[in-house]
């Protein structure tokens, strides 16, 4: 793990800190947080940082929109017709996104991002009417980031298996109970 | 029959029982012959004597308390730990569940079961999960609990998880003939297991079918024993009586959200006290289009459906 990684860690527990919890609060805190507290960015195994491999050298910035070599598995369902990874993804500051003013947004507050478009939701869910939230109902809770349910390149939610139905009475009745 | 009474405490050893007073020496008697009479002969005289939770002084729960502590470890072979933590006060839970966000997948069914220590074997469940048709709106004629499909949600359906209602006018509560439910002061209507008979007025009662009767004797392996628990709520329950969701009285008197809103992957799930303006219960129902179940029942629940988007 090299040190931007720590670095954005770091900044993850620091924002995952329950802002009123009494705890005394670091001062580095970025004031835009408005006490809302996420866990980190559920980025896939080894791609974060973005400078590791988009570090202005190994490759020239091409803003040009095409099929690309590498991110193969990334399936564009977001808009693809209108929209493209540096819309969001930003060209020269690699490990940021930015806004469509061109104002950057750490992968941590992608929320602003998303709420660009979906103002609704944002504000439902920082009220917590949108969205999970857990830990104490009188209390710290976590939120989780929009990307945590809505892979941002995909965003609809995927359906899941549902669990076992309830036994139906005349089961029971053959055998299931003792 | 008076002529039986004298003889048995005399065959019980002359032990604490024999040298109290004269109420106590009855009561003892009374407890023996009942115990004859009824055939429930696992019953302790101290569990037959016990009285309402509502009429036991603090003194007397402690004792109850430590030996349901001590009959749950010699059954379970762990130490199970039964909470009586009382309503806070300015607290009146209230819950929202959001159908247009509900898929149905059945997380929030049995992460109940395994944090309420519910029977596994009939296995008995708080939630159950209605697909019902989106042509039809939500319509019991058209209702589903069994569905199965391999993913959810399906094509042209909609999912209700429906659970006890916390009702302010609970109809359950007022059927009970011995007053072994009621509404607590935080909303939450409980059961005391150990005063319960077992009639099941109750379960006719409830119009949401939220109420559950231990048929058989509960069934857990040990390892499945959730050991944080409280006496009006998951501990583990005997046969013959009733039992129903408690919003995990055990988790949210404590200030954590109930099992079903911490697993609810989509997130429909919303909890919160409703004398909180700030709280996300009151965002719910002072911004969203929000229905209660059957209101045509004036049950009144603190249970509430709402559309969020």
């Amino acid at each position: 793990m090299n040190i931007r990684a720590i670095h954005y860690l770091g900044l993850a527990v620091l924002l995952a800190l329950p802002a009123f919890a009494g705890e005394p609060k670091a001062k580095e805190e970025p004031a835009a947080q408005e006490g809302i507290q996420v866990p980190k960015p559920p980025f896939s195994e080894g791609i974060f940082p973005c400078t590791s491999c988009h570090d202005g050298k190994q490759m020239k910035v091409d803003t040009k929109r095409r099929e690309l070599g590498m991110h193969s598995e990334i399936e564009l369902k977001h808009g693809p017709d209108s929209r493209w990874c540096l819309d969001c993804h930003d060209a020269n500051s690699r490990d940021n996104l930015h806004l469509a003013s061109g104002e950057k947004v750490l992968f941590t507050e992608s929320f602003k991002l998303c709420g660009q478009c979906h103002g609704d939701k944002l504000r439902d869910w920082r009220v917590g009417v949108h969205g999970k939230r857990t830990g104490s109902w009188n209390g710290p809770k976590q939120y989780l980031l929009c990307v945590h349910c809505h892979n941002p390149h995909s965003p609809h939610f995927k359906p899941l298996k549902p669990m076992p139905p309830p036994m139906r009475p005349e089961q029971i009745r053959k055998g299931g109970a003792k | 029959m008076m002529d039986h009474q004298p003889m048995h405490p005399q065959d019980d050893g002359g032990g604490a029982s024999a040298c109290g007073s004269r109420r106590e020496f009855l009561g003892t008697a009374v407890a023996a012959v009942a115990t004859a009479l009824t055939g429930c002969g696992k019953l302790s005289k101290e569990e037959f004597l016990q009285h309402n939770f509502r009429e036991l002084s603090k003194d007397e729960i402690q004792t109850i308390i430590a030996r349901l502590e001590s009959e749950y470890k010699a059954k379970y072979g762990k130490t199970v730990k039964v909470n009586n933590e009382a309503a806070m006060p300015g607290v009146i839970f209230g819950y929202a569940l959001d159908l247009s966000r509900c898929i149905g997948c059945r997380r929030c069914v049995h992460a109940c079961v395994k944090e309420n220590n519910q029977s596994r074997d009939p296995e008995i469940q708080w939630i159950r999960v209605l697909e019902m048709d989106k042509e039809e709106g939500v319509n019991l004629q058209h209702a589903e609990q069994y569905y199965n499909p391999e993913e959810v949600p399906r094509e042209g359906h909609f999912y209700m998880p429906v659970q006890c209602q916390q009702c302010k006018k609970p109809p359950c509560v007022k059927v009970c003939p011995v007053g072994a439910t009621w509404k607590e002061k935080d909303g939450i209507v409980v059961v005391d297991y150990n005063w319960c008979i077992g009639c099941r007025y109750c379960m006719a009662a409830c119009p949401y079918g939220a109420r559950h009767f231990n048929w058989g004797e509960p069934t857990m392996k040990s390892a499945d024993v959730n050991p944080e628990t409280h006496y009006l709520g998951n501990r583990p329950r005997p046969k013959g009586v009733v039992e129903k969701c408690t919003f995990c009285i055990q988790r949210t008197r404590k200030g954590l959200y109930p099992a079903c809103v911490e697993i609810c992957p989509t997130g429909s799930r919303k909890f919160g006290n409703l004398l909180d303006a700030k709280s996300e219960i009151r965002q719910v129902l002072e911004n969203k289009r929000v229905f209660k179940f059957k209101e045509d029942l004036n049950t009144q629940p603190t249970f509430f459906y709402f559309y969020g988007v």
